[in-house]
C-alpha cells in the first residue's frame, strides 16, 4: 500500500446505535445507566452528545468503542456489530492517556505500530504527517511531561488520526483546557475534520461547544440515560465559537436541556 | 567540576581525620590501623590477585542469584496483580517472606543444600524475589487504567498490552524495587559469606571473615572499603542510567 493511499484511508463508517440498555450493578445498588438508547449516525456525520453528568453520555460511547458491553441491544459500525475495541473506532479522551514512557513521535507510532500491512518507514512518515497536521513536528522529541495541555490534547488527537480510524470518538477531550487553548482547537478541530473526513462523535456538557462544532446535537438526559432529543445545526463552517448564531444554537440547546432537567415533584409536597 | 570537586575535598578530609586520629595513638594500632596499612594491604591482596577472585567470585554469585530473583520476581509480581487468587496466596506469601530478614534463610540454606554454591544462591535468590514480587505489584497496581483502555481501542491484545502498557508503565516502580532487591540480595551474600566457608570459592566475605580470625583489622578494613565500593559502582552502573531516563521521561525528581 501506498503512503498516499494509507493517507487517504477508508471512507467514514455508518454507526447504528440499536436499542441500547445498561445497568451497572454494584454491591448496594444498580444503576441504570442507558435506557433502551436508539441513534443512527451518517457516514462522515459529527454528532455532539450533550447531557448533565450522570446522562450515561461517556457510557454511551463506551459501547460504541466497544470497550463496555451493553446488558440490551447492539451497535452496528457498517453493518457489522461491534464486539469488543478495535482501531476502526479510536477513543480521544478527557484526560490526554498519553504514555509517558514515550515521547510525542512514539506516542503516535503506538497505534500505526498495531496496523499491519505497513513497513517501518511508512509508519514513520504517517506519524510525522499527522504530528505536522496538528502544528506539533517540532515537538516529535518532546517529553510527554514538557508539553502544555493543549499540546498534549494535539498529540492524543494525532495519535487517533494516525492509523486512520472511520471513527472517533471523543469523550469530552477539550474540558480540562483553558477558554483560549479550547478556541482555537475549535477551530483545528474543524479544520481537520474537512480535511480527514471521518464519523466523529463528541461527548461534552458544553452547549457552546456541541452548537459549534456538531452536524446534529443529541440531547440526553439522566437516571436513567436516555435520547430526549435531536437539534439540526445548519450553520455553514468553518464556524466562530464566539458568533451570535452559535449562541442562538446554544441558548436553544440550554433550554432543551433545562426542561428536561426539571425536577420531578416531591413525594407529598404537591 | 566544583561539584566533584567538594566530594573529592570531604573524602580527603575524611581519610585525613583517620591518619590524624592513628597519629594521636589513642587506640592500639591493632584496633585501628593507619590508612596506609590498609592501603598496603589492598595493594598486596591485588597483587596476588586474592582481592581479584575473591571480589570475582562474591559478583558471580550476586549477579547469577540476583537475576534469577529479578526473572522468578517479575512474572509473580505481575501474577499477583492480575489474580485475585494469585494475590490471596503468593501475595501474602511474598508480604510475609519479605518481613523476614534475608540472613534468617542461612541455617535453612545450610542445612537444605549444605556448604556448596548451591546455598549461597539459594540465600541471594530469597533476599532478592520477595521485595521484587512487591515491587512489581504495587507498580502494576497504581497504573492508571486510562493507559490500558487507551491502548485497547488501538488494537493492543492482552500479551501487547502487557509488554507495551503494563511493564513500562510500571517502570518508576519496577526499577525502585529492583534496587531494592539488590540492596536485599547484596547483605544477604554478604552474611552468607561471614557464616559459611565454601571450598568452591573464596568470595568477600570469607576474607573479611578470616580478616577477623587472624586480628588482621587492616584486611577488615580493606575488605569492607571494598564491598562498599562494589556497592556504589553497582548502583552507579546498574541503575543509574534507568533511572536518569525515568526523571527525564517522566519529568520527576532533579534533572
Amino acid at each position: 500500500m501506498s503512503l498516499q493511499e494509507e493517507l487517504q484511508g477508508p471512507p467514514p463508517a455508518k454507526l447504528i446505535v440499536d436499542h441500547i440498555s445498561k445497568w451497572f450493578r454494584q454491591k448496594r445498588q444498580t444503576v441504570h445507566a442507558l435506557d433502551d438508547v436508539s441513534l443512527e449516525v451518517e457516514e462522515g456525520e459529527f454528532i455532539v452528545i450533550v447531557g448533565p453528568s450522570g446522562c450515561g453520555k461517556s457510557t454511551l460511547l463506551d459501547i460504541i468503542a466497544g470497550l463496555e458491553r451493553p446488558d440490551k441491544g447492539r451497535v452496528l459500525a457498517d453493518n457489522q456489530p461491534v464486539i469488543g475495541p478495535g482501531r476502526h473506532r479510536l477513543v480521544m479522551f478527557q484526560e490526554s492517556a498519553l504514555f509517558p514512557w514515550l515521547n510525542t513521535f512514539g506516542n503516535v507510532m503506538f497505534g500505526l505500530k498495531l496496523k499491519p500491512g505497513l513497513r517501518n518507514r511508512e509508519r514513520r512518515e504517517v506519524a510525522k504527517f499527522f504530528l505536522h497536521l496538528v502544528g506539533l513536528e517540532k515537538f516529535m522529541e518532546a517529553n510527554v511531561h514538557q508539553l502544555s495541555g493543549g499540546m498534549k490534547q494535539r498529540v492524543a488527537l494525532a495519535r487517533a488520526l494516525a492509523p486512520n480510524p472511520r471513527v472517533l470518538l471523543m469523550d469530552e477531550p477539550f474540558a480540562a483546557l483553558d477558554a483560549m487553548t479550547r478556541e482555537q482547537l475549535y477551530g483545528d478541530i474543524q479544520q481537520i475534520w474537512q480535511k480527514r473526513r471521518k464519523t466523529i462523535i463528541f461527548v461534552t456538557h458544553n452547549v457552546r461547544e456541541a452548537a459549534c462544532l456538531a452536524d446534529r446535537v443529541v440531547i440526553m438526559s439522566p437516571t436513567p440515560g436516555r435520547i430526549r432529543e435531536i437539534f439540526e445545526v445548519n450553520l455553514p463552517r468553518p464556524r466562530d465559537f464566539n458568533s451570535i448564531e452559535i449562541a442562538r444554537h446554544a441558548s436553544q440547546l440550554t433550554a432543551a436541556l433545562k426542561g428536561y432537567l426539571a425536577p420531578e415533584p416531591a413525594l407529598g409536597v404537591e | 567540576m566544583r561539584r566533584t570537586l567538594l566530594a573529592v575535598l570531604f573524602f580527603v578530609a575524611l581519610v585525613a581525620i583517620w591518619a590524624a586520629l592513628v597519629h594521636a595513638k589513642i587506640w592500639s594500632p591493632v584496633l585501628l590501623p593507619s590508612p596506609r596499612s590498609v592501603m598496603d594491604y589492598l595493594t598486596s591482596s591485588a597483587r596476588d590477585g586474592t582481592l581479584f577472585s575473591a571480589s570475582g567470585v562474591t559478583l558471580r554469585r550476586l549477579l547469577v542469584g540476583y537475576f534469577i530473583g529479578l526473572a522468578i520476581g517479575l512474572p509473580l509480581g505481575l501474577l499477583t496483580a492480575s489474580l485475585t487468587f494469585a494475590e490471596d496466596t503468593v501475595g501474602v506469601l511474598a508480604l510475609g517472606l519479605q518481613t523476614l530478614p534475608s540472613v534468617c534463610w542461612v541455617p535453612l540454606a545450610l542445612l537444605w543444600f549444605g556448604q556448596t554454591e548451591g546455598a549461597m544462591l539459594f540465600v541471594v535468590i530469597m533476599g532478592t524475589v520477595w521485595s521484587v514480587v512487591i515491587a512489581t505489584d504495587t507498580g502494576v497496581r497504581t497504573i492508571s487504567p486510562i493507559f490500558a483502555r487507551a491502548a485497547r481501542t488501538m488494537g493492543s491484545g492482552p500479551l501487547h498490552r502487557w509488554i507495551h502498557v503494563i511493564l513500562p508503565a510500571s517502570l518508576p516502580h519496577l526499577i525502585s524495587g529492583m534496587k531494592q532487591g539488590w540492596a536485599f540480595a547484596w547483605r544477604s551474600l554478604m552474611a552468607a559469606e561471614i557464616y559459611v566457608t565454601i571450598l568452591t570459592g573464596f568470595g568477600l566475605g570469607h576474607l573479611l571473615h578470616y580478616g577477623r580470625e587472624l586480628n588482621a583489622m587492616d584486611q577488615v578494613i580493606g575488605i569492607m572499603l571494598v564491598i562498599v565500593v562494589i556497592g556504589l559502582l553497582a548502583d552507579k552502573i546498574l541503575f543509574s542510567p534507568w533511572e536518569r531516563f525515568l526523571h527525564r521521561r517522566w519529568g520527576t525528581g532533579r534533572t
